[in-house]
C-alpha cells in the first residue's frame, strides 16, 4: 500500500522482571510481562488512527514503540519504507522530527525548570528548524497555533492549568514540524470541559497542517469522535481494526462488542442493566492459550482455547481476530 | 409524598480561619429519597467530593462543616462524636475512588470486614464469620471462603472495589456514599461495579449518593442529579430531564463537551477557560467568565436555584433552554 | 521595587536569613581579615604571654603572646577556604558521576553501588586520616583526601534523584525530540535533581570546617604557625586549666560558622521544596 506512512509489523515487546542471583543459579525461567504480542498495524498518511483498549492492553507501549522510545523485541516499525531500528545519528534525529509524541500527564511531561520559551527554542535550535534571528517569531507563531497568549512564553510550566500545559506539549511537538503525531491519552487527565477544548484544537491543527495522528486512548467516545479508523487492543494484541463507523455500528470481535456495551451511553433513556463482560483481565505474565479473550468470551468454544485466531477480513478495511465469522451480540 | 431519608440544608465546608478561609462548599441543599441514586456531578474543584465527605463530617483537619444534614430526625452536623460514630460506617457507609489506599494493606480482608461487623452489629464470632463470607458472595467475589484470608494487594482493582463495598455493606447501611467509585477502573470493570451497586440498591433498599465527573456514569446509573460548580449546586433535577433540557449554561456546556455518536470529527461545544480556584471565585454567577450566555446581571448578582423539581441557578435559563440540549441534537442527528 | 524586595525578604524562611547573614559576615571577614584584626596574628609579644581577655586583647593572648582575636579573625581566611575547596570538587565530580550513573542504570549502577558500600564501610574520618598520612600533612593533601572520599555521597544523592526524574515524561519527551543523552541528563534532569545535593553541600561545608579543624588539631591539616581554628585549639590544649580562652574562642568561631551553614542549608531546603 502506497499510502501507508507508519506501520507496526508483528511487533512484540516484553518487560522482564529483575532476577536475583539465586534465580539465575537455579535456572529459573525469566519472568516477563508480555506487553505486546505480535502487533501489526498500518497508519495511513493524513488519517487519524484511534487505538483503544483497557489498561494493560499495550496501547501505550505500542505508542512508545512507534516513536522509538522503546525498541521492539520482535518485529519492526517501518516509517516511510525504513525500519526505524536501523536509524542512527542524523537519520534518527530526522525521524524524531517526523514522528512526534504528546504525553498523557500534563504535570510531568514538561521540564518544570524551563520556561515555555526555553522549551520551544531548544526544540527549534537543536534541529536547526529556523535561523537564530527567526526563533522568537516562530515561538510566537507556535503559541498562536495552540491558542496560548503571547505572554505565556516567559512563564514556567507550573503557572499553567492542565489544559494549557497540554497545549504547550503540542506546541513543543509541532516545533519540529512533524508529519505524524502520536498522542498517548492526550486528554484523559483533564476535566471534561477542558478535554473538549484540546480535542477541538487537535482536529483543527490536523486539518491545517495535514498531520497524521495516532490517537491512543481508553475513552471510546473520544476515539470515536476523533478517528477515521479504530484499532481495538486486548492483552498486547490487535483484535479488530475497522473504519470508525463500521467498528462502532457492527463490531465483529466479542471483546469489541463487550467494550462498546460496557461504555455508559450519554443518554439516560437508553440504559441497560446487563453486565457487558464477565471476569477480569488475565495476567499478562502468563497469557491464556489460543485466543487471549477466551477466558471472558461468551462465545468461546474448544478451538478458541487451542488455536490463535488471526486477523481476517470481514468487510472492506475491516479485520477481526475471531474464529467465528459473525458472533452475535449477546 | 415520601419523606427524604437525608435532608441537606445550607451545607458549607470551610477550610482555614478568618480572612484567608476558603469555602469549598457553599450553601448546598438537597434531599435524598429512599431507594434513589443521586448523582453529584462536577469537575475537579467543584466541591462534589467535599460535599460528600461533609455529610459525615469527614473533613481533613482545619475543615469546618456548617448548615444542617438531617438524618432520621437528627442533625449530623450537631451530633456528638459517639452518635456520629454509630452513623458513620453504620447506617451510612462510604466507598472511595482508590480502594488500595482505603483498605488497610497489612490486614487480611476478613479482619477488615469483621471489624465493621463488630462495631455495628451484635453478631458473635461465628455469626461474623458467616456474615463476612455472605457479604463477599453478595458483592460477587468468587471463591469467597479462601479469598477472605487474602490481603488487599492480592486483589485486582475491580475486586478491591468489591471488597470495599462488602465492608461498607457489613453494617446494613440505608445510605451508601460513593466517591468516584469507578474512576480508577477500566470500562468493562466499571460496568460490572456500577451494575453491582444498582443491584445492591434494589436488593437492600438503600439510597446511593454517587459522586462522579463522568456524565456517562450519571446517565447510566442515577435517578436524579445535581451539578456542582465552584462549590455550589447550579442545577438539579431528574437525570432524563436534565439531559433532555439543561437549564444552566454550565450543564449545557458539559453535555456538549462529551463527544456524541453522529457528530464525528466536528468541533465539540467546549467551554472556554478553566474552572476557577477557590481563592478566586468570580463575582456574581461563578460561571460568568466562561459563559456564552452571560449578560450584565450575571456579572453582578449571584443567581439562586429556582424552579420546582428541576431547579437551576441561571439568570438566562430561558436562553439556555432555547438553545436546546446538545445531547438531544446529537440523538436527532442519528 | 525596594518595598517589594523587603517584603520578599520577609517571606524567606528565618533560618535562611540568619544563616545567610552569618555567612556573608564570615566571607567579608575572611576576605579582609586585616581590616578587622587589631594585631598581626603572627606577632609575638613576650610581655603579654597568656594574658586573659582585657580591653586591649578582648580574647586574651596565647602562650607566644599572640592576640587570640586577631588569630581567630585571620583563621577565617583558611577555614572558609577549607569549607569551599574541600567540598567543591566532591560536589562537582559527585554530581556528574551521580547523574550519569542514575541515567544509565543497569550494570554501571551495580558497580557504583559496590563502590559506595566500600567507602561507607570505613568511618569517614579514619579514611581521610589514613589518606593524609600516606600523602603527608598539609592543606592540599587534606583537600585531596576529602575529595577522594567525599564525592561518593554527592553521587549517591544525585543518582537516586536522577533515577526518579528520568521516569517522568519530560525525559521521554526529550528522547522523542531526538535530543542527545548528554543534553537530557545535564540540561533537563540535573537541574531538577540537584536540590538535595545543594542542601547537603551546605551541611557538608560545616562538616568540612569541623574536619579541617580536627585535622589541624591532629597536625595533619593546616600547619603552625598559620592561624587556623583547629591549630589554635591544639595550641591551647596544654593551657586549658589556666588559659581557656586560647581554645574556647576558636571553638566558638567553629560553632558559629557551622551554625551559619546549617541554617542556610535548612532554609534553602525549605525554599526549594516550597517552590516545587
Amino acid at each position: 500500500m502506497s499510502d501507508t506512512l507508519l506501520s507496526a509489523q508483528d511487533v512484540s515487546k516484553d518487560f522482564a522482571f529483575g532476577r536475583s542471583l539465586l534465580d539465575v543459579v537455579k535456572g529459573a525461567p525469566i519472568k516477563a510481562v508480555h506487553a505486546l504480542n505480535g502487533v501489526s498495524l498500518d497508519v495511513k498518511r493524513g488519517e487519524t488512527l484511534g487505538i483503544v483498549g483497557e489498561s494493560g492492553c499495550g496501547k501505550s507501549t505500542l505508542a512508545r514503540c512507534l516513536v522509538r522510545l522503546h525498541d521492539c523485541d520482535g518485529g519492526r516499525v517501518v516509517y516511510d519504507g525504513t525500519d526505524i531500528a536501523t536509524l542512527s545519528g542524523a537519520d534518527r534525529r530526522a525521524f524524531n522530527t517526523k514522528v512526534q509524541m504528546i504525553f498523557q500527564d500534563p504535570y510531568s511531561s514538561l521540564n518544570p525548570r524551563m520556561t515555555v520559551r526555553q522549551i520551544l527554542s531548544e526544540a527549534l535550535r537543536v534541529h536547526n528548524m529556523r535561523p537564530k534571528v527567526e526563533i522568537d517569531a516562530r515561538i510566537a507563531e507556535l503559541l498562536d497555533l495552540v491558542r496560548l497568549p503571547q505572554d505565556a512564553a516567559d512563564r514556567l510550566p507550573h503557572a499553567f492549568s492542565g489544559g494549557q500545559r497540554q497545549r504547550i506539549g503540542i506546541a513543543r511537538a509541532l516545533a519540529v514540524e512533524p508529519e505524524v503525531l502520536v498522542a498517548d491519552e492526550l486528554v484523559s487527565a483533564l476535566d471534561v470541559s477542558v478535554q473538549a477544548q484540546v480535542v477541538n484544537l487537535l482536529l483543527e491543527l490536523q486539518d491545517r497542517l495535514s498531520l497524521t495522528v495516532v490517537f491512543v486512548a481508553h475513552d471510546l467516545r473520544l476515539v470515536r469522535h476523533i478517528s477515521h479508523r479504530v484499532a481495538v487492543m486486548y492483552l498486547g494484541k490487535v483484535v479488530e481494526v475497522a473504519p470508525t463507523e463500521t467498528l462502532f455500528k457492527a463490531p465483529k470481535h466479542p471483546y469489541t462488542q463487550a467494550l462498546l456495551a460496557a461504555a455508559p451511553e450519554v443518554d439516560p433513556t437508553r440504559r441497560t442493566r446487563r453486565v457487558a463482560a464477565k471476569g477480569e483481565l488475565p495476567s499478562p505474565i502468563n497469557l491464556p492459550s489460543g485466543c487471549l479473550f477466551h477466558t471472558r468470551c461468551p462465545h468461546a468454544f474448544d478451538r478458541c482455547v487451542s488455536d490463535v485466531p488471526q486477523l481476517t477480513p470481514r468487510r472492506p478495511g475491516h479485520v477481526a481476530a475471531c474464529h467465528l465469522p459473525d458472533p452475535e451480540l449477546p | 409524598m415520601t419523606e427524604p431519608i437525608l435532608s441537606v440544608r445550607n451545607l458549607t465546608a470551610t477550610f482555614g480561619q478568618g480572612a484567608s478561609a476558603l469555602r469549598a462548599v457553599n450553601e448546598v441543599s438537597f434531599d435524598v429519597m429512599p431507594g434513589e441514586v443521586l448523582g453529584l456531578v462536577g469537575e475537579s474543584g467543584s466541591g462534589k467530593s467535599v460535599t460528600l465527605r461533609s455529610l459525615l463530617r469527614l473533613l481533613p483537619v482545619g475543615g469546618h462543616v456548617g448548615g444542617s444534614v438531617s438524618w432520621h430526625g437528627k442533625d449530623i452536623v450537631r451530633m456528638t462524636d459517639a452518635e456520629l460514630r454509630a452513623v458513620r460506617g453504620g447506617q451510612i457507609s462510604m466507598i472511595f475512588q482508590e480502594p488500595m489506599t482505603a483498605l488497610n494493606p497489612v490486614l487480611p480482608v476478613r479482619v477488615q470486614i469483621e471489624e465493621n461487623l463488630r462495631a455495628h452489629t451484635q453478631l458473635d464470632r461465628k455469626g461474623r464469620n458467616a456474615r463476612a463470607k455472605e457479604l463477599m458472595d453478595l458483592v460477587g467475589i468468587p471463591d469467597s471462603a479462601r479469598r477472605l484470608d487474602e490481603f488487599p494487594h492480592q486483589f485486582s482493582g475491580g475486586m478491591r472495589q468489591r471488597v470495599m463495598i462488602a465492608i461498607a455493606l457489613a453494617s446494613d447501611p440505608k445510605l451508601l456514599l460513593a466517591d468516584e467509585p469507578t474512576t480508577a477502573l477500566d470500562v468493562t470493570i466499571q460496568d460490572q461495579i456500577l451494575n453491582l451497586i444498582l443491584d445492591l440498591r434494589d436488593e437492600l433498599a438503600m439510597s446511593v449518593v454517587l459522586v462522579t465527573h463522568d456524565l456517562g456514569v450519571v446517565a447510566a446509573t442515577c435517578d436524579r442529579m445535581a451539578v456542582m460548580y465552584a462549590g455550589r449546586i447550579v442545577e438539579e433535577g431528574d437525570v432524563t430531564q436534565v439531559f433532555a433540557q439543561p437549564r444552566h449554561a454550565y450543564t449545557r456546556g458539559l453535555l456538549g463537551s462529551i463527544p456524541q455518536a453522529g457528530t464525528e470529527r466536528s468541533m465539540l461545544l467546549s467551554i472556554d477557560g478553566t474552572p476557577p480556584g477557590l481563592a478566586a471565585i468570580p463575582q456574581g454567577c461563578a460561571f460568568n467568565p466562561r459563559c456564552d450566555f452571560a449578560t450584565d446581571i450575571c456579572r453582578r448578582t449571584r443567581p439562586h436555584l429556582t424552579g420546582d423539581g428541576h431547579r437551576a441557578a441561571c439568570h438566562n435559563s430561558d436562553a439556555v433552554i432555547a438553545a436546546g440540549s446538545p445531547v438531544k441534537k446529537a440523538l436527532s442527528h442519528v | 521595587m525596594t518595598v517589594m524586595s523587603v517584603s520578599r525578604l520577609r517571606r524567606l524562611p528565618r533560618a535562611f536569613v540568619f544563616g545567610a547573614a552569618i555567612l556573608i559576615a564570615s566571607v567579608i571577614v575572611a576576605t579582609f581579615p586585616s581590616a578587622f584584626a587589631p594585631y598581626d596574628p603572627l606577632a609575638m609579644d613576650y610581655v603579654n604571654l597568656l594574658a586573659p581577655p582585657s580591653a586591649a586583647h578582648p580574647f586574651g593572648t596565647d602562650n607566644f603572646g599572640r592576640d587570640v582575636l586577631s588569630r581567630v579573625i585571620h583563621a577565617y581566611t583558611i577555614d572558609m577556604q577549607i569549607a569551599l575547596f574541600a567540598t567543591l570538587f566532591p560536589f562537582i565530580f559527585g554530581t556528574i558521576v551521580g547523574a550519569i550513573v542514575g541515567y544509565v542504570g543497569g550494570v554501571t549502577e551495580s558497580i557504583f553501588g559496590r563502590v559506595v558500600d566500600a567507602v561507607i564501610t570505613f568511618p569517614f574520618l579514619v579514611l581521610v586520616i589514613a589518606i593524609v598520612s600516606v600523602l603527608g600533612p598539609g592543606l592540599i593533601n587534606m583537600y585531596i583526601a576529602i575529595g577522594v572520599v567525599g564525592w561518593v555521597f554527592y553521587a549517591r544523592i544525585i543518582a537516586a534523584e536522577v533515577k526518579v526524574q528520568k521516569r517522568l515524561d519530560y525525559a521521554d519527551a526529550g528522547r522523542a525530540m531526538g535530543y542527545t543523552h548528554a543534553r537530557i541528563v545535564f540540561r533537563h534532569l540535573l537541574p531538577n535533581a540537584i536540590t538535595p545535593a545543594v542542601v547537603y553541600w551546605m551541611t557538608d561545608m560545616a562538616l568540612a570546617i569541623l574536619l579541617g579543624s580536627s585535622l589541624g588539631y591532629l597536625g595533619l591539616g593546616a600547619q603552625p604557625p598559620a592561624a587556623e581554628w583547629g591549630v589554635q585549639i591544639a595550641d591551647g590544649k596544654n593551657f586549658m586549666a589556666t588559659a581557656w580562652w586560647i581554645s574556647v574562642f576558636p571553638g566558638f568561631a567553629i560553632v558559629l560558622t557551622g551554625l551559619g551553614f546549617s541554617l542556610l542549608g535548612d532554609g534553602l531546603a525549605e525554599i526549594l521544596r516550597g517552590r516545587k
